[in-house]
């Protein structure tokens, strides 16, 4: 039967397991906690879920404070809160400190959907790698989140994960195996490497990866999980092998997953690069297809982009 | 003469020395804790010198980071570090930068400087010792000026809606902040009537009297199932001629002369 699940659950569902034998995972939450699937944990463990009100500062404080006593804490709301309200306190109350603490941005891009401009967080990726030693993570299925939520719990050091929390993808088998800081090749080809990150994308990377088959071009697929630390080695690996890179993110181009690999590989193999991600743009209302259209995210502008790139590599 | 009381003279001596040293700190906000310091340091907190990361301990968040040059002088005389790094206070390398700096410094719990973000950290920390069933306390001090930063306020209503009796806080109400009086830039009162509106456990003092901080500490053990807030009406600068009481006093130059004049002072009480 096909997993129909919702990321959210997987997130919330991770969580309750592993926190049957580590009673030191607390769940936190500022008046989204139905939204972000947690009150499955929260019914289990009353004692470890705390909500504190439309308070987001506060939210990533309490956090904190909770992981300098040894707790691992997973904060959530949405990503333009996450970001927007809570960064001091995530830089300096928790990353600048030295503790360790989960903060969880949902809705990411145009996942705010129907919440328009105003909770459209583009920039989210951007802020958040400016921070130093913070790992940022977005997963694109069900067995990679579950996977890495469960490797974040003992992991050294923050954590940004960045969460799609409706809907959900199944594409790894069950012998596919993730780390965080390692991105996963999920189809290898020779023309072009379409890198890309999140569920929204990835979606619309395998449609374009079959789209550009149809034309001759083989398009190698590597899913990167996570955004920072680059997993810089897999990248220069591609980008020798087909000569081209086509990064696909549902965030702010400038700063995020694409600026990371031009960063890289314009310091080690210089290489065509087309970004698919929003450009200099705030969000609107709408529906996701209307977004993905609107905003270049879907299958034919990866493929145009995928071209424009070839067509560079030959001069 | 209470014992305590000459802690206190003595923190304060280091205090300035610390920032003549260097030449320039903030002096205003330093000397205006000293009483509740020493309280703390020297006869309420379970903390061990030998052992600062004993997970068992009491805590202690200064919300205002800027005093740091207090803390580090009460840390010294607990025997947190030696003495002589006082005199490397915001020197390259130090342990003792003008913020603290749980990383950094023997004894410091929480990194501070940012206003507005201490409460919120003992919230956690409260919620954390709850969860340990460890019968520990967590300790705050915030500036008065730092109580116009709105996260207080998000950290008030969660503190008093998790009945954190854990927690007691203290408002250094030295009335002062950089741009002048506190009720000429943005008037807190009445603090008494705000802390109470949001549900803590309020009691107002003297907080440059030792026994009634003291006093005021075990009532506020005693108040179950609330939040302790204790406002200490204190005096910017105090103990420091060129400094007390004055509103240039939040971050101001001080000669090693300005020092010896003042500590010399200071050693004059002392013999009283």
């Amino acid at each position: 039967m096909a997993d129909e699940r919702d990321m959210r659950e997987i997130y919330a569902g991770t969580l309750l397991e592993a926190g049957e034998t580590d009673d030191r995972i607390c769940v936190l939450e500022a008046d989204l906690m139905k939204a972000t699937g947690t009150p499955v944990f929260a019914d289990r463990f009353p004692e470890r879920a705390f909500n504190v009100g439309v308070a987001e500062a506060n939210l990533v404080g309490v956090a904190c404070g909770l992981a300098s006593m040894g707790k691992r804490p997973y904060a959530a709301t949405f990503t333009a809160f996450a970001a927007r309200k809570g960064y001091d306190q995530f830089f300096v109350s928790g990353n600048y400190s030295g503790l360790r603490v989960n903060l969880i941005g949902t809705d990411p891009g145009i996942t705010a959907e129907l919440n328009g401009g105003t909770h459209m967080c583009f920039e989210d990726v951007t802020m958040m790698r400016a921070i130093p030693e913070l790992t940022i993570i977005e997963p694109c299925d069900r067995r990679s989140l579950e996977a890495l939520v469960r490797e974040s719990i003992d992991y050294d050091g923050s954590i940004y994960l960045r969460l799609q929390r409706k809907g959900g993808l199944s594409l790894y088998d069950e012998d596919e195996t993730f780390r965080i800081g390692k991105g996963n090749v999920v189809r290898d080809g020779d023309d072009v490497t379409i890198v890309a990150v999140g569920m929204v994308l990835m979606e619309e990377a395998l449609k374009a990866v079959e789209m550009l088959s149809t034309e001759g071009i083989s398009a190698a697929l590597i899913d990167m999980h996570t955004i920072k630390p680059l997993d810089g080695d897999l990248v220069e690996q591609y980008a020798r092998k087909t000569g081209t890179i086509v990064s696909c993110e549902n965030a702010q181009v400038m700063g995020g997953l694409g600026a990371a690999i031009a960063e890289h590989l314009s310091e080690t193999v210089p290489t065509p690069l087309y970004r698919i991600g929003s450009r200099d743009q705030f969000g609107q209302v709408g529906d996701l297809d209307y977004l993905k259209g609107t905003y270049a995210m879907d299958a034919a502008s990866i493929v145009a982009g995928a071209k424009s790139v070839i067509a560079r590599r030959r001069g | 003469m209470n014992d305590l009381d000459g802690i206190a003279r003595e923190i304060r001596k280091l205090t300035i020395d610390q920032i003549a040293h260097l030449g320039i700190g903030h002096i205003g906000g330093s000397m205006s804790i000293v009483e509740v310091l020493t309280v703390l340091y020297f006869k309420v907190m379970d903390v061990d010198p030998n052992n600062p990361q004993r997970a068992d301990r009491d805590r202690f968040i200064l919300s205002k980071g800027h005093a740091g040059p207090a803390l580090y002088s009460t840390l010294a005389e607990r025997g947190f570090f030696p003495r002589d790094w006082l005199h490397t206070l915001n020197k390259p390398g130090t342990n003792l930068p003008s913020h603290c700096d749980r990383q950094k410094t023997p004894g410091v719990d929480m990194t501070t400087g940012p206003l507005g973000q201490g409460l919120s950290l003992a919230n956690g920390i409260a919620l954390g010792m709850r969860l340990d069933k460890l019968d520990r306390y967590v300790y705050v001090v915030c500036g008065d000026g730092e109580l116009q930063e709105g996260q207080n306020w998000e950290a008030a209503m969660s503190a008093a809606h998790f009945q954190l009796d854990n927690l007691i806080a203290f408002t250094d109400y030295n009335k002062m902040q950089i741009d002048g009086m506190t009720s000429d830039i943005m008037e807190m009162d009445d603090l008494v009537k705000r802390w109470e509106g949001f549900n803590w456990h309020v009691q107002r003092i003297d907080g440059h009297d030792v026994d009634a901080i003291e006093t005021a500490i075990a009532a506020a053990k005693a108040a179950n199932g609330k939040p302790s807030m204790i406002i200490l009406d204190t005096i910017k600068g105090k103990g420091f001629s060129l400094a007390d009481g004055e509103v240039g006093s939040h971050n101001m130059p001080i000669s090693m002369d300005d020092a010896k004049v003042a500590i010399a002072a200071l050693d004059v009480e002392d013999g009283d």
